[in-house]
């Protein structure tokens, strides 16, 4: 009797304890399942536009100069070269995404976060920097300056 | 003199009837603070505490004005400056308050660190404290982008893409902390809610953690001080210490009214996500010898980006100083442990050295 008692207790014990964790563990996840859910930001559509008139001229730009546009939903730079031809680049700094500019006494397009310096064809070409930045291919159209993704 | 030999009011007796005030006063009349060579870092946490308090207080009276929005939060912070009544005042004291309460925390943690303070039984206040400095950055790095300035603008840009670079959930921290691909407005609002509500509750736990601990195991005496028999000679903590932690508090409160005055702090142009980054653009200088060593790391490192090898590093390095009380084995054993003592020393050259070269270096090159 006692025995047997002694053999029953513990496994009465086990399944009620196992349905109580059970229930607790599914009550926790039915509260934080939709509280994680909620903090994902929902994903925005990016703009797809591979192509952008900018609003400004092409007169505008001087030599050694740099000017920045929105591209889609980034900045980019429109950079006048010395000799004066006309380049794009994406201005999103490839180390920590901050916004490049053109920097006339140097010639070249500079970050001024951690100090990466690009060459005129977008090339990493000094500090912290580990890629290039994106080249887009520049048209002028009349005095109209269209940039689009290369391909 | 003595509330104990004096029967107490009548009021007193209401009120420990209902509330037990004689037990409280037993534990007041009992605590005693050990006397030593080094008994003036003690008052450091206390300081902490006191620029707390003051920070939980302008902070409050910041929320009357302040509005968490992308379009109005750096015209609701120029109208509290401009117009508000001594609405400079208070953003001062805030901001300034900010960066004693960090400086003074530092100095605390390395006074710990230095006097070993952090050895058994002590070892849950010293992981508390380290959350505490954790929660601390993460208070200055949200607020500071709360006037949605330039600055602060490209400060959280970067600080959000070098959550990006921890591997495999990186990307996806990112996109929690900015609440979207890019900081913008949602970013704001999410940095707003962290500020104001995340952090002060995080805060209040392991704040009320931190000093239970601190009053159930009193203050450590040094190991130092212990083997040349000090610590022995006591002072009481009510009034004796207390009192002297009242002067470094109103210190603290005189320093903070003069920087205040002298040197309140500037709002700066309106956050521009189609700028680009400003000439000198810096961190807060906290994260200033991190900000620095970043700037020196080249792009590649043995094939590795030198980003992911710098916040790599840093992050290696906090779990070190998380959990140095159980790596410290001979201090465990009663030891002295001289080689804990220089790393300590070097983490505060280093963290020095490299503040100094980011504050004297020319912006442009």
């Amino acid at each position: 009797m006692a025995e047997e008692t002694l053999d029953r207790q513990p496994t009465r014990r086990g399944f009620v304890n196992w349905f109580l964790g059970t229930s607790a563990v599914a009550f926790l996840l039915s509260v934080f399942y939709p509280v994680g859910r909620y903090l994902i930001p929902p994903t925005v559509a990016e703009s797809t536009a591979g192509t952008v008139r900018l609003p400004f001229k092409a007169d505008d730009v001087k030599p050694n100069t740099g000017q920045i546009f929105k591209f889609g939903n980034r900045p980019a730079i429109l950079v006048r070269t010395p000799a004066g031809e006309l380049r794009a680049f994406s201005a999103v700094c490839t180390h920590l995404n901050c916004t490049v500019q053109y920097r006339p006494d140097l010639g070249h397009i500079w970050c001024a976060c951690h100090n990466g310096h690009f060459d005129l064809n977008g090339q990493n070409i000094a500090g912290p920097p580990p890629r290039p930045l994106d080249p887009y291919a520049v048209n002028v159209r009349g005095k109209q300056i269209v940039v689009s993704k290369s391909t | 003199m003595a509330g104990s030999a004096k029967p107490h009011g009548r009021l007193w007796t209401w009120l420990d009837e209902r509330v037990g005030l004689a037990e409280l006063e037993k534990v007041v009349k009992k605590k005693e603070v050990p006397v030593h060579r080094h008994t003036v870092w003690y008052y450091l946490g206390g300081m902490t505490l006191f620029l707390f308090m003051v920070q939980v207080a302008t902070g409050i009276l910041l929320l009357f004005y302040y509005r968490p929005s992308a379009e109005e939060a750096y015209e609701s912070v120029q109208f509290l400056m401009a117009e508000v009544e001594f609405g400079w005042l208070i953003r001062s004291i805030h901001s300034w308050a900010a960066n004693l309460m960090i400086f003074t925390l530092f100095i605390h943690l390395f006074s710990v660190l230095l006097l070993k303070a952090y050895r058994r039984p002590r070892e849950v206040t010293w992981l508390s404290g380290i959350g505490l400095m954790g929660l601390a950055m993460g208070f200055g790095f949200t607020g500071y982008l709360l006037p949605w300035n330039e600055l602060a603008y490209f400060a959280t840009k970067v600080g959000t893409e070098i959550t990006g670079v921890v591997p495999v959930i990186g990307p996806f921290l990112g996109r929690l902390l900015r609440g979207g691909d890019e900081v913008t407005g949602a970013t704001l609002t999410r940095f707003y809610g962290i500020h104001v509500a995340v952090l002060p509750a995080l805060t209040t736990l392991l704040l009320g953690l931190h000093l239970f601990l601190v009053q159930k195991h009193g203050m450590s005496v040094p190991p130092g001080a212990e083997r040349a028999g000090g610590g022995r000679r006591t002072m009481p903590f009510f009034p004796n210490f207390l009192l002297r932690d009242l002067v470094g508090w109103l210190s603290a409160l005189a320093m903070l009214a003069a920087l205040a005055a002298y040197f309140p702090t500037e709002l700066g142009q309106k956050a521009d996500p189609f700028a680009s980054a400003p000439v000198g653009i810096k961190p807060e200088w906290y994260f200033m010898f991190m900000f620095k060593t970043l700037k020196y790391l080249p792009s590649y490192i043995l094939g590795i980006e030198g980003e992911i090898v710098g916040v790599v590093g840093f992050g290696v390095g906090g779990l070190f100083l998380l959990l140095i009380p159980f790596l410290d084995r001979r201090t465990a054993r009663g030891e002295p442990s001289p080689l804990f003592t220089w790393i300590g020393i070097a983490i505060i050259l280093y963290m020095v050295a490299l503040t100094y070269l980011g504050y004297t270096e020319v912006a442009t090159q």
